[in-house]
């Protein structure tokens, strides 16, 4: 991932149910209020999904790190979470 | 940076939070506390309408239940989701690891009632069970308690009929749950699972830097959750209630009582066909409940639509069909069907 350091690299794990669509959305919209330049990919195989341990979906990728699972965190967490996973 | 913050956590804040949450328990208890004065005040003393007036008797039980109902199911949402910040599926797993059939069975029925899942989370759920090696009853025990124990449901019953209502509920749906387990267990069903399942592997890419909320997060969690539940189920309840309404103003108290009453053999077993199909969020059924339990239909029929409702729906169905063959799915509602209905009959025998 060198080079796109500045970009984060977002997935939404989930099947494709309402509230994978609402984590989208709410991870779309607290991104780019905050200004965060983002890359989103929706991961809905359930290999793909089980390949990160997540049992419980829908759940959040930063950077190939499970932030969250199995919920949907209020906008101002996922900026917390997205700038966490930025400087770590 | 991000670690120093995560090494002092930010105390004024927590106890800020705990602050305003002491505040709205106390706002909560006093507009609990005064459903019934405003609900009279408003029909008789502002309306000017008769206690013995169906339409008076009809607007007051309106008045009172919609925001009493509402007010326990954001009570009881909010600290139902502040718990569930803290049990993962991934933790229950680890948790339900390598118990005996029967202690195993039971905390998976107990770990279902405060970790249901989102119908969608029901596949990987599953996978995972079964990766983990446990046994396919007690996978099975989760997979009935997590739906037909619904902690909304049951924080209902208890408000609106009291701790013995409320906990024949528990009680059954846990025996249901557990008898369910051990029976599909001894059946040897693995073969009635999608190959795929065993294929799947489940990694630990990305490892995870969650499980370390603090209050603050946790109850911002509960917040968002509460606004989320209690914003979908809202209209049903209003909904639910406003039919109830209608018919405990309008309707003769006994007039389901003769057809659906205790003595009436098939009123169980047609109450959980007609349940299975139907599809509703628990709170949207209890209003259905409280109108058939006030006309005289007997506590075990509508315990048994009620689960039925809640413990097999089709959506459900649909998606478990993605890791079951048919065969399995059909044992699976069948036990569970079955089970409902003997403790209605149960029920309607020594009430």
């Amino acid at each position: 991932m060198k080079g796109t350091l500045t970009v984060l690299n977002i997935k939404v794990l989930g099947a494709g149910c309402a509230n994978c669509k609402r984590l989208e959305a709410e991870t779309r919209a607290a991104l780019d209020g905050a200004g965060i330049p983002y890359d989103l990919v929706k991961v809905t195989e359930y290999a793909d999904i089980m390949a990160y341990g997540v049992m419980s979906t829908p759940a959040l990728v930063i950077n190939e790190k499970v932030v969250s699972s199995g919920r949907i965190p209020a906008r101002s967490q996922i900026v917390k979470l997205a700038n966490e996973t930025e400087s770590a | 940076m991000a670690s120093q913050t995560h090494l002092q956590p930010t105390v004024p804040g927590t106890r800020r939070d705990f602050v305003w949450v002491a505040l709205a328990a106390v706002v909560w208890l006093i507009a609990f506390n005064s459903l019934q004065a405003v609900a009279d005040f408003i029909t008789y003393r502002l309306l000017g309408l008769e206690p013995s007036n169906p339409l008076g008797s009809a607007l007051n039980f309106f008045i009172y239940d919609v925001p009493k109902i509402l007010l326990l199911l954001s009570g009881m949402v909010f600290l139902i989701t502040l718990l569930r910040t803290f049990i993962t599926p991934e933790q229950t797993r680890r948790w339900l690891g390598g118990k005996r059939e029967g202690v195993g069975n039971l905390l998976a029925a107990g770990v279902g009632i405060v970790t249901p899942f989102c119908s969608c989370s029901a596949v990987p759920l599953f996978i995972g069970f079964v990766e983990a090696g446990l046994p396919m009853g007690v996978t099975f025990s989760y997979l009935v308690a997590a739906p037909l124990i619904n902690e909304v449901a049951l924080v209902m019953l208890f408000g609106m009929f009291g701790w013995q209502v409320a906990g024949l509920y528990l009680l059954s749906g846990m025996t249901i749950a557990i008898l369910a387990g051990i029976l599909i267990g001894r059946f040897g069903m693995e073969r009635y699972i999608e190959p795929f399942v065993y294929q799947i592997k489940v990694g630990n890419k990305g490892q995870r830097v969650e499980d370390r909320m603090t209050w603050h997060e946790r109850f911002e969690q509960a917040v968002v959750s509460t606004r989320e539940i209690v914003g979908k189920v809202w209209l049903y309840v209003v909904l639910g209630i406003a039919i109830g309404a209608a018919i405990h103003g309008f309707v003769p108290d006994d007039f389901l009582a003769e057809a659906l009453g205790k003595d009436s053999f098939w009123a169980v077993p047609a109450a959980v066909l007609m349940g299975v199909p139907l599809y509703s969020n628990a709170a949207g059924v209890i209003p259905v409940v409280s109108v058939l339990l006030d006309k005289g239909v007997a506590l075990g029929t509508v315990l048994a639509f009620m689960m039925a409702v809640v413990g097999l729906s089709l959506p459900e169905i649909i998606i478990l069909r993605r890791v079951m063959k048919p065969r399995l799915i059909a044992i699976f509602v069948g036990v569970v069907a079955t089970g409902i209905i003997l403790t209605g009959y149960l029920f309607n025998i020594i009430l």
